[in-house]
């Protein structure tokens, strides 16, 4: 039987164990070691929508060229759920291996003869070592582990490291893990050649990175903003963004004198209560915000209409799923762009930040507060469930403590004694965008908010040309905050490439590493991903520079690619839609597949011409 | 609605309070509800509450959802910031804002549509949060904007101006408020000034969710026969089980009580609140006596009337979440940042 051959730092292992088990833990404290060891390698945690029982899966790979988009390709599998054997030993690739536990022989039906079966006694093992039950079940992990880092080489020290200072304030523990971890390793060395041919040697590429989720590092942006009220209602995926914020907060916010909190967290009874009470709170004048996925913006359209329209500031964390409906609560999408830019009844459109990976969500959560007070409406931060909750490598995060919050147009007590008459909503500096007064402030900065007609002066009407001043002045204020959105990342071959890539929040890294591929193949092209919207010039130059756009995305109905339709003048016919919608998060073959029909095709179409 | 707009002109006798503001300082714009619209006596009985509560106007939030009652705050105390949201999404704004800044005067005006249907959810979870706010359910059994329809406050057997009768059980707000554990729960008449007063200055000095119901009729579709929320029938069946006066907390005890049990409830802010029993051996302080009592007035086809449970915890939505003492909205920004040393030294924790 033919082996994979030497595949030194390059190889993806996918882990299925049973949801509820303790693998979470085994299989992060895997990752970190391999992050440790200085190799770029990505983790994605594959799980139900349960909390015990049902199949669950986490997958590491690992790329010595930094590539860190899923693989759907597993060299090895880690076979530790009878439920799920036919599936995991069907995908692992040809040549591959797959790890289980022999303590139960596999069904002959299950077996292939192009795979290495590897087996290992766990349960067997863990009964024979371990008296309590639970242990027995939790050590089984740790003892996968142990043979993983004999079969893939990797440095027992770190590994051993890490648990020392995860269970250094309960030292049993310690003492149980190091017996897990050496069984499985004992095993792994006793019974097979050691390493096998995926292995893993130390690399000096994650220097100056963290291991972090999207939704921690959303939750610190909160946190530094200034954000003093969330207001949520409990869900998947968005559910850490504040199990997040309220950590942080109760490490930097607590008054060091009181006990005091220097936040206010409500758990609210359902999602447009959470929308009410950002909203309250932002006309209150505090940085407010609610996290939550696409079912949660459903129904807090009617409030993000309240607020697009009267003008209240207000953050909206959009950690999406796979929809339409309930959906699939635990797997990834990109379902929710036009809902986002478009939320609520009549005209709206709403500002909104696309971040690729958590060290932009940390960044544009930020930013999010500040565009939402400078222009005075609801500002959207969409990141997705990848991002949000799986961990990621990324550049360590950096702050500049010259910043201050950006807090827009707010008269003080002063400013509104000074002004001759306050109107809320009248355009005075022609930038289309008013100032606004807090309650309690000031008598005269008094006002009436309401979500129905009002002129410009904030008193209520029915009156035509006074309601469309108000609402044309709003669109112009939306439009005028394209120029203030993160720019694009734009990447760009010498002398510039016929074929243009569009792509969108965790959708960048399958396309960077396709691009590198396409490259490879004689394939140029440019690269422009969307950070915000609306959209500047920059995404319109970069349309009309490139005769075929292939916009790459997440969702079935091509969302991007409609709202480039929509909100620019690139013809349709130039933009030719790349999706997957399965629930994974993107790998290069997904682009590939995309892109490689109409490069090929369009190649021939030249080669025929030329005969002809 | 009120055609003629009020002359600016002031009476040189005219009253004035501790602030050196008159009666009309607490005033707004010009109601358009219909003549002898409920609501309008309640924006007058408002008005009069905040006057005698000497109460700064631009301290008042004054909060509503969708419908008629919901258009009042425009009509009371103009210098105060309003907000007008969604219908039946009053409580989370009012949460919300609360949770901002806890040192303004919360007032929340909704009607028995906005409340007890599309915004029961609210209420109920308003009361749980126990929001430190007045919150006033100007109730009167049909939905007016609309032209008419029953709501769910009206009663089974309720015949609509049309001819129409309700056959739908009615939710009694205050029974939800007194089983919901609402510290401050209330009932009053539109037309009963006398009463109303005293519970809306109770209800402004008290800390946590003071919650009013007001029988407030409609003139123009449910004044008529047959409707359990006209001015004639509140005027016949409403009962009232205690009377209030309340003393704010710097001026002398001078009301004289001639009958009756009277019963003191000393507030957080250390006004006096004092009950005079009207029914025999009811106690404002006993919730599941209160609830009993309310459910044998009712079964007699009763509306019971005052202030019907007080209870001081002191202990609001900021108490139960353990925020700062002042408002959110005031910390500088250098207390909510934790700056770049400590970003460095927390990423220490993600290697």
């Amino acid at each position: 039987m033919a082996h994979i051959g030497d595949r030194l730092n390059d190889f993806a292992v996918r882990i299925g164990t049973v949801n509820g088990t303790g693998s979470a833990s085994a299989n992060s404290l895997l990752l970190q070691a391999l992050f440790r060891m200085g190799l770029p390698v990505s983790g994605k945690n594959v799980f139900p929508s349960n909390i015990q029982g049902l199949p669950t899966w986490y997958e590491i790979r690992v790329n010595k060229d930094g590539y860190t988009a899923r693989s759907p390709v597993f060299q090895l599998t880690v076979a530790m759920n009878p439920q799920s054997y036919a599936r995991d030993i069907e995908e692992v690739e040809s040549g591959g291996w797959v790890l289980y536990d022999s303590t139960k022989e596999l069904d002959e039906s299950l077996l292939r003869d192009d795979v290495t079966f590897l087996g290992i006694p766990l349960a067997q093992m863990c009964a024979e070592r371990f008296r309590r039950a639970r242990e027995r079940t939790l050590m089984k992990n740790i003892g996968y582990v142990g043979a993983l880092v004999a079969l893939l080489d990797i440095e027992m020290d770190v590994v051993q490291g890490m648990i020392e200072e995860k269970f250094s304030a309960k030292k049993n523990l310690i003492e149980s893990n190091f017996t897990a971890i050496r069984m499985g390793y004992d095993w792994a060395r006793e019974q097979w050649e050691c390493p096998l041919p995926i292995r893993v040697k130390r690399m000096d590429a994650t220097k100056d990175r963290v291991m972090v989720t999207g939704n921690a590092a959303t939750a610190l942006g909160c946190v530094y903003a200034g954000a003093t009220v969330g207001a949520w209602y409990p869900i998947t995926p968005a559910t850490s963004v504040m199990d997040g914020f309220k950590e942080w907060c109760r490490r930097f916010r607590v008054d060091p004198d009181t006990g005091k909190h220097r936040y206010c967290i409500l758990q609210a009874e359902d999602e447009l209560a959470a929308a009410g009470m950002v909203i309250g709170a932002g006309w209150a004048g505090a940085r407010a915000f609610t996290p939550t996925a696409g079912p949660g913006i459903s129904l807090m359209s009617e409030f993000i209409g309240l607020a697009y329209y009267a003008e209240v500031p207000s953050v909206f964390i959009d950690v999406q799923r796979t929809g339409p409906s309930t959906g699939m609560p635990t797997r990834t999408q990109q379902g929710d762009l036009m809902l986002v830019v478009y939320a609520s009844h009549g005209d709206t459109r709403h500002i909104a930040l696309f971040p690729a990976n958590p060290k932009e969500c940390f960044e544009f959560a930020v930013a999010a507060f500040d565009l939402a007070e400078r222009f005075q409406t609801p500002v959207f931060m969409v990141s997705d469930l990848d991002i949000g909750m799986n961990d990621w490598m990324v550049p360590r995060l950096e702050w500049n403590d010259a910043y201050r919050p950006d807090r827009g147009k707010v008269l003080s007590a002063r400013e509104i004694e000074e002004v001759k008459s306050f109107h809320r909503y009248l355009d005075v500096d022609g930038d289309a965008i008013p100032y606004r007064t807090l309650p309690g402030v000031h008598p005269k900065g008094a006002y009436f908010t309401r979500g129905s007609g009002h002129d410009k002066y904030g008193g209520y009407t029915e009156d035509s040309d006074a309601y469309v001043e108000v609402v044309d002045r709003i669109a112009r204020k939306i439009q005028s905050a394209a120029e203030h959105m993160p720019a694009p990342e734009v990447h760009a071959v010498e002398g510039g490439a016929r074929h243009g890539i569009v792509s969108i929040g965790g959708a960048h890294w399958a396309v960077l590493e396709a691009r590198d591929t396409l490259l490879a193949d004689g394939v140029p092209t440019d690269y422009l991903r969307v950070r915000g919207f609306p959209f500047g010039e920059a995404v319109r130059e970069f349309l009309d520079a490139h005769d075929v756009i292939f916009v790459v995305e997440q969702n079935r109905d091509a969302q991007l690619r409609t709202l480039l339709a929509i909100e620019t003048e690139c013809p349709k016919s130039k933009l030719v839609s790349v999706r997957y919608y399965g629930g994974q998060p993107l790998s290069k073959e997904h682009v590939l597949d995309g892109i490689r029909p109409h490069v090929s095709r369009r190649k021939s179409a030249v080669a025929e011409a030329a005969i002809r | 609605m009120t055609y003629i707009t009020k002359p600016v002109a002031r009476h040189p006798k005219m009253r004035h309070n501790a602030l050196g503001l008159e009666p009309r300082d607490y005033e707004g714009s010009m109601s358009t509800l219909c003549a002898g619209c409920g609501h309008d006596s309640v924006t007058a009985a408002l008005v009069q509450a905040f006057f005698e509560m000497d109460v700064e106007p631009h301290r008042v939030v004054k909060l509503s959802g969708i419908g008629c009652s919901s258009k009042t705050p425009a009509y009371f105390v103009k210098e105060a910031h309003g907000f007008n949201a969604v219908h039946g999404r009053m409580p989370s704004i009012a949460a919300g804002a609360n949770a901002a800044n806890r040192d303004l005067l919360y007032v929340g005006i909704s009607g028995d549509g906005d409340s007890l249907s599309i915004g029961l959810g609210q209420l109920c979870h308003a009361i749980r949060r126990n929001i430190d706010m007045l919150y006033l359910l100007e109730n009167n059994g049909v939905y007016g904007l609309t032209k008419g329809q029953f709501s769910a406050s009206a009663d089974v057997g309720s015949v609509s101006k049309k001819g129409e009768v309700n056959r739908n059980g009615p939710i009694d707000p205050v029974s939800v408020a007194l089983a919901l554990g609402a510290t401050f729960v209330a009932r009053s008449f539109s037309g009963d000034k006398k009463q109303l007063v005293p519970i809306l200055k109770a209800g402004l000095a008290h800390s946590g969710f003071a919650f009013v119901d007001i029988i407030s009729p409609c003139v123009t579709f449910n004044d008529h026969e047959g409707s359990t929320k006209s001015y004639a029938h509140t005027r016949t069946h409403m009962y009232e089980v205690v009377e209030t006066d309340f003393v704010p907390l710097r001026r002398e005890i001078t009301a004289e009580y001639g009958h009756g049990d009277v019963h003191a409830v000393t507030m957080h802010d250390g006004s006096v609140v004092h009950f005079r029993k009207v029914a025999e051996d009811y106690d404002p302080t006993d919730r599941g006596a209160a609830l009993e009592h309310i459910a044998d007035v009712r079964k007699r086809g009763e509306v019971p009337t005052g202030l019907l449970y007080l209870e001081e915890t002191g202990e609001d939505m900021h108490g139960f979440e353990n925020t700062v003492e002042g408002p959110l909205v005031e910390l500088p920004y250098e207390d909510l940042c934790p700056g770049s040393g400590a970003l460095a030294e927390l990423q220490k924790e993600w290697w």
